[in-house]
């Protein structure tokens, strides 16, 4: 089969040339045109996400005015905005950005390979995410309106009972078909990284970013069989009218909770771990310095994977289960912030020392990290069940994730545009824009979550429609002002990103093979390359983060260079 | 193709495993299992049914080896072996569906009737999508396709149809004699 592969593979770059626009640009089996697919979905559905996020940010501080561009809303118009907002930047933002979009893109390239291992699957994974977002958007005009029961679609506001009859439905429909989607791209990715390297390109000398890529794939592979399981049975609930989450039929509603947790807790290492993957390939390149710890990072994410599987009933200490439940699951829950403790310090102590080049990509890494830092350190409040029975109910769980998924898909995936924009479309990004776009949005990032932190603690609840509800909160309604500014502020300061993504296309500086001076091996070839990856297969012969190394010529050796070092210098620190 | 095929069983043994801890987390909140009124299910007949589906393991395994050997005619004569059985397999497990139906056991009836259907569909789906395979791989062996070195999509093929029968004999012990 192999055999047969290359040989098919060979006559079609030979076709590459004489490829129609629709093969080229739609219907493409290309990983980077795919790829470049699924980072502009993302970012279209980014824009409904950040509508809907204003819409309820606006609702939140000036209940009685009415959303500009939207009217006054309902209770039940409130909840779909919520629902919708959490559904379309975890599944339909963050999984394509991070997995899709840099997944596809960079995995084959830093291999050496000409393309997946399964080229026409990941052209059907990318139609069926494409699929799964129209059925999403379109249940925004559903009869009944869109899905409400929140992103974690709980029964039993999830099973008969919602209004949302259509929406639901719709909801669970898009949201299997955005499974299969990165099941398939799961399965390519790993297989990939498998059976597709180059000669040389040994396990550990991989660039972390496809390790990380890898064990994100993993953990979905993992995560998703019992939410799937638990999404078939509401399926059947809603449809077929069995009772597996009605109490009143002998059902469990907390069944539910169980199984979308199970995969919920590791979802957000999913969307993580490629988040980090961007920043620990971006940050020696501009820190001119070795990545530190580097086998140390890799064992840690594989126990990190493995321990998000054992932590996810610490989001339901105010459920309703077992409290005895409650100690094991915050014992895990504590420990799995050592492993992302590690790498974190792996990360701060890759700067330490370096000649750091603030360029826009490596603004985004320290911003993102420095957010993240917060994000972990507030989420220790909440793993542990004493503290988080206050607190869950609160703003202070809604700025806490913001302050870890943020980072981690924004600051991480901005990181990855900037950076990887030169190869895929073979000219730079303006530099001044990118700057401007950087600190806009790092300031106004800020601004909307650390009052929510406030509000938080002084017990303002989260899911509420009308703050004005409970009289007590109101001394604490200019927070929630605050927030919605700067929520505003943080929309309008994407627009530099888009007239930067847009202009530089046609404007930019020509970019050439390797801008960055970076060592791994898709800086190798053309900007952007060409079908088929590599003239020649490449020959990997040293690890991926030898900068500054001593007594170089230079201060990078490439991945495929030849050239060793004075003898008794220690260089290979892995492989 | 087999690392994917691998893979692709990973997901599915967590998905399976979600399905059965359903089973045992309802049926300990319930008060008779079966409930009241609800028949037993037919244990005799789907133990047979279920020697029926380990044999197409064993005819499933000789066709690999067979592949192995070089030997093209065995290789399609194995293999159209296991489809017969995998097709009885179905064809059984059909006839209980419509014998349990007529005995009043509907996905509605009871939670008990739902998680039956629910578990045992689930595992009729995967035989299906098996069966389907192994005709495409077995349209491929009797043109020669494994004969030479190259049994990559025999493998996988053999890979998931082992899966698919161990994963019944587990349904069966949890669901029916559990
Ligand atoms: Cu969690």
């Amino acid at each position: 089969m192999s055999q047969a592969a290359v040989i098919s593979h060979a006559a079609y770059a030979e076709h590459a040339e004489a490829l129609g626009f629709w093969r080229k640009y739609v219907f493409s089996t290309d990983h980077k045109t795919i790829g470049k697919q699924y980072l502009g979905i993302s970012l279209f559905m980014a824009i409904a996400g950040g509508f809907t996020a204003y819409a309820i940010r606006w609702q939140l501080a000036w209940p009685a005015a009415g959303i500009p561009g939207l009217g006054a809303i309902t209770p039940h118009a409130y909840n779909s905005l919520v629902t919708m907002h959490g559904s379309i930047m975890v599944f339909w933002v963050a999984m394509p950005m991070l997995l899709g979009a840099f997944g596809n893109f960079c995995i084959p390239l830093m291999l050496g390979a000409d393309d997946m291992a399964f080229p026409r699957l990941n052209m059907l994974s990318v139609w069926i995410f494409f699929t799964s977002a129209l059925v999403l958007l379109a249940s925004f005009v559903a009869p009944g309106g869109a899905a409400a029961s929140g992103w974690t679609a709980y029964t039993p506001l999830s099973d008969t009972w919602t209004s949302a009859v259509w929406g639901q439905t719709m909801w669970l429909f898009a949201v299997a078909l955005e499974f299969a989607s990165f099941l398939i791209g799961g399965i390519n990715f790993l297989t990939t990284a498998f059976t597709r390297r180059c000669a040389g390109m040994t396990l550990w000398r991989m660039p972390l970013l496809v390790w990380d890529e890898i064990a994100a794939s993993v953990l979905f592979l993992l995560s998703v069989g019992p939410l799937v399981a638990g999404a078939v049975m509401l399926l059947m609930d809603r449809l077929l009218g069995t009772g597996f989450y009605d109490p009143s039929k002998g059902g469990d509603p907390l069944l539910w909770e169980h199984l979308f947790w199970f995969f919920g807790h590791p979802e957000v290492y999913v969307v993580a771990l490629p988040g980090f993957g961007i920043m620990l390939e971006i940050m020696p390149v501009f820190a001119r310095k070795p990545i530190f710890g580097y086998r140390t990072i890799i064992y840690s994410t594989i126990v990190a994977v493995g321990l998000s599987l054992i932590v996810w009933a610490h989001h339901m200490f105010v459920s309703g289960m077992d409290p005895r439940l409650a100690t094991p699951f915050s014992v895990t829950t504590i420990l799995i912030s050592v492993p992302f403790a590690i790498i974190v310090f792996a990360m701060i102590a890759t700067l330490w020392g370096g000649s750091l080049i603030f360029d826009t990509p490596m603004l985004f890494v320290i911003g993102g990290l420095a957010s993240f830092i917060v994000g972990g350190v507030t989420g220790i409040f909440l793993g542990s069940a004493a503290s988080d029975i206050y607190l869950h109910g609160t703003y202070f769980v809604v700025a806490h994730f913001h302050y870890t998924l943020f980072p981690v898909t924004f600051f991480g995936g901005y990181a990855g545009i900037y950076y990887w924009y030169p190869k895929m479309f073979g000219r730079m990004m303006d530099e001044r824009l990118g700057k401007l776009h950087f600190w806009l949005t790092f300031v106004f990032f800020q601004a909307t979550f650390i009052p929510l932190f406030l509000a938080g603690i002084g017990g303002t609840p989260r899911r509420v429609f009308m703050p004005s509800a409970y009289p007590s909160f109101a001394s604490l309604q200019p927070l929630q002002v605050m927030a919605t500014v700067a929520t505003i502020g943080l929309i309008a300061s994407q627009i530099p990103l888009v007239v930067n993504f847009f202009s530089s296309m046609f404007r930019g500086a020509l970019a050439g093979r390797n801008p960055w001076r970076a060592n791994t091996l898709e800086w190798t070839v053309d900007s952007p390359p060409p079908h088929g990856n590599f003239p020649d297969p490449p020959v990997a012969r040293r690890w991926p983060y030898d900068y500054s190394v001593p007594g170089a010529a230079s201060d990078w050796l490439p991945q495929v260079a030849e050239t060793n070092p004075p003898a008794g210098i220690k260089v290979q620190r892995a492989s | 193709m087999v690392l994917a095929v691998m893979a692709l069983i990973g997901a599915e043994v967590m998905f399976f495993g979600g399905l059965i801890s359903a089973f045992y987390i309802l049926r300990a909140g319930s008060f008779s299992w079966p409930p009241i009124g609800q028949p037993r299910l037919p244990i005799a007949v789907t133990g047979i049914n279920t020697l029926i589906l380990f044999g197409s393991a064993v005819t499933m395994r000789l066709g690999v080896r067979a592949a192995k050997r070089k030997r093209r005619v065995a290789v399609t004569r194995w293999l159209l072996a296991t489809l017969i059985l995998g097709s009885i397999f179905l064809a059984i497990q059909g006839s209980e569906w419509i014998r349990l139906i007529q005995y009043r056991l509907t996905v509605k009836s009871s939670l008990y009737g739902a998680l039956f259907y629910t578990i045992v569909g689930a595992h009729a789906v995967h035989v299906a999508g098996a069966i389907g395979a192994l005709l495409f791989v077995t349209c491929s062996a009797s043109r020669g396709r494994y004969s030479d070195s190259d049994h990559d999509g025999l493998t996988a093929c053999s890979l998931f149809w082992q899966f698919v029968v161990l994963l019944w004999g587990v349904i069966y012990a949890m669901v029916y004699l559990g």
